[in-house]
């Protein structure tokens, strides 16, 4: 664990001394920050701390901010030709794929949740009429929970490409390609499905609460992020990084 | 973290071998590398050094053969290896956007040094060579041989028994690349470690090295300590006076102890054979009616081994 640790403490100083995104920067963190943690709670109002839909901002920002990030995880060492000496020495291979999938979670997660903050905040100031507003505890759960899986998500999906990728930016690529096609393949899917399935999809949609989707997304997520990070693991091997 | 390695060897190689898909870069090398002295591995461009390194540090499996390093098979115990030595490999591996304290601190930790010995130990090697002063700065400000100082400076952090070298001055100019070599030379010297070095440069290797090994195309072609490779190619005898004529010349060349025997420039050029002496030889001109006036011995340089070598096998 302390090796984990380690890795962590290091990919954070990194993610933290190249501004937390590789095209430059703090600016993209301010215009997330101001964006969903002003913009949008001023926008909705007392609804941002109450309505369930607002939990799939939180989904999504912090798989773009680790997807702005990961894809540097193995690719850039490699191209920076840090790579071989960090594989020289004791810290055992499973130690450093988890500190850097933890390091990345940590970055998006540690931002959706100064954001979450934020916007509370705002919809207080804005919107709080002397009143205090808070976020119920299940929402809060149900925002950190996905926010925490969508993380692990664009991490674990984010080292397994950067291993195979000889450059940063052709890891970028393929994570963007990857992003592009779970959110399209689904978009242009599902309108294109047999009429008599699409009614059933939306039978069995309208039959699930809000807490129950929530759990059936959340399943689904850690399941995907343990395959990715099983396959991961199973491509980590110091010989073939070296010869990559 | 100093281990004493068992028979007092640092580094036993038995046929150790690597293939890549259409070269073989090591080749049944069968090496044993004492422990506390400098070891030179010297050759040429895709000789087979670096994935000797490699081998040896247990990043690549060998096709063949076994390695031991600290008494540990690489093959089985790696991390062991791993744990107890230093490398500089080919690039410094240093990470640009941190800062030298930083880049320490982080492999401290790897190594698991307390949070005192750290601080201590990062104190100690960063005023002795130099860099104490630009601890906080980004190292990728930085020129190339402070880099280099300090990569070595984090091979040597958790006192290594044993340091794996690649080419360390070679891409440093004539001043870096000596003040790198006179820093690690004095450090080496007061820690008493084993160093693997590979290097380009010959004087260096003569230099520094207690003992080499030079190879090609993955193949071993001499070991031992540089002034016995010297010996082996045998010894240089330049000889002035008067009445030195190419007969005698010829004569002297006839002598088993001589491989070759001429005049140049009105001074006669002896090569002799390893082992052989020359005064026998001076009798025999003073015999012969030659008057002999100065006789100088030259060893033959690493440099020169080396050409011979690499020429014999061409």
């Amino acid at each position: 664990m302390s090796d984990v640790l380690t890795v962590t403490w290091k990919e954070v100083k990194e993610l933290l001394a190249m501004g937390g995104n590789l095209k430059g920067g703090r600016v993209g963190i301010v215009i997330m920050v101001a964006v969903f943690g002003v913009f949008l709670p001023l926008q909705t109002g007392r609804e941002w701390v109450t309505s369930p839909l607002t939990i799939a901002y939180w989904a999504w920002v912090p798989l773009m901010l680790v997807t702005g990030v990961i894809a540097d995880s193995f690719a850039g060492e490699r191209e920076r030709h840090t790579l071989e000496t960090l594989l020289a020495s004791r810290l055992p291979d499973r130690a450093i794929l988890f500190g850097k999938v933890a390091a990345a979670i940590a970055y998006g997660w540690g931002f959706m949740v100064l954001m979450f903050i934020v916007g509370l905040v705002t919809v207080n100031l804005a919107h709080g009429h002397g009143q205090l507003l808070l976020y119920s505890w299940s929402f809060t759960l149900g925002a950190f929970l996905c926010g925490l899986l969508t993380s692990g998500l664009a991490a674990s999906a984010g080292v397994l490409i950067s291993l195979r990728a000889a450059t940063v930016r052709q890891a970028a690529q393929s994570l963007s390609i990857g992003i592009m096609l779970c959110i399209f393949v689904p978009a242009f899917g599902i309108p294109a499905l047999p009429k008599s399935w699409k009614a059933s999809l939306m039978q069995a949609a309208m039959a699930l609460s809000v807490a129950q989707w929530i759990a059936v997304v959340g399943i689904t997520l850690a399941a995907i992020d343990a395959a990715l990070l099983l396959a991961a693991m199973a491509r980590f091997k110091r010989a073939r990084l070296i010869l990559d | 973290m100093t281990t004493t390695p068992t028979n007092g060897m640092a580094i036993r190689t038995e046929a150790l071998t690597r293939d890549f898909t259409r070269v073989r870069a090591v080749d049944a090398l069968t090496l044993e590398v004492p422990a506390g002295i400098v070891f030179g591995f010297l050759g040429p461009n895709g000789s087979g050094k670096t994935t000797t390194i490699r081998l040896l540090l247990g990043l690549l499996e060998p096709t063949a053969g076994r390695a031991e390093v600290l008494g540990f098979d690489v093959g089985t115990r790696a991390g062991s290896v791993r744990e107890r030595v230093g490398a500089l490999l080919e690039h410094t591996g240093l990470y640009e956007r941190l800062s030298a304290i930083d880049n320490l601190e982080y492999y401290g930790r790897i190594a698991r040094m307390s949070a005192a010995d750290r601080t201590a130990r990062i104190q100690e090697l960063l005023t002795h060579f130099g860099l104490w002063e630009r601890r906080t700065e980004t190292v990728g400000s930085w020129s190339r041989g402070m880099k280099q100082k300090l990569a070595v400076a984090r091979a040597l952090l958790h006192r290594p028994s044993l340091l794996f070298l690649d080419e360390p001055t070679a891409s440093l100019d004539p001043v870096a690349s000596a003040a790198l070599r006179d820093d690690l030379a004095r450090l080496v010297a007061r820690e008493g470690i084993t160093v693997f070095l590979t290097t380009h440069n010959l004087a260096e290797a003569e230099r520094l090295c207690t003992e080499v090994a030079v190879i090609r195309q993955g193949r071993l072609l001499a070991v031992g300590r540089p002034d016995e490779l010297s010996a082996r190619k045998g010894t240089r005898v330049e000889v002035r006076g008067r009445g030195l004529t190419e007969q005698l010349a010829t004569l002297v060349g006839g002598r088993p102890e001589v491989s070759t025997a001429a005049m140049n420039d009105g001074r006669l050029i002896v090569e002799l054979r390893d082992g052989a002496e020359m005064a026998p030889l001076v009798s025999l001109l003073v015999g012969a009616g030659a008057s002999v006036e100065e006789v100088r011995k030259e060893q033959a340089s690493l440099e020169e081994v080396f050409l011979t070598l690499m020429e014999e096998e061409r």
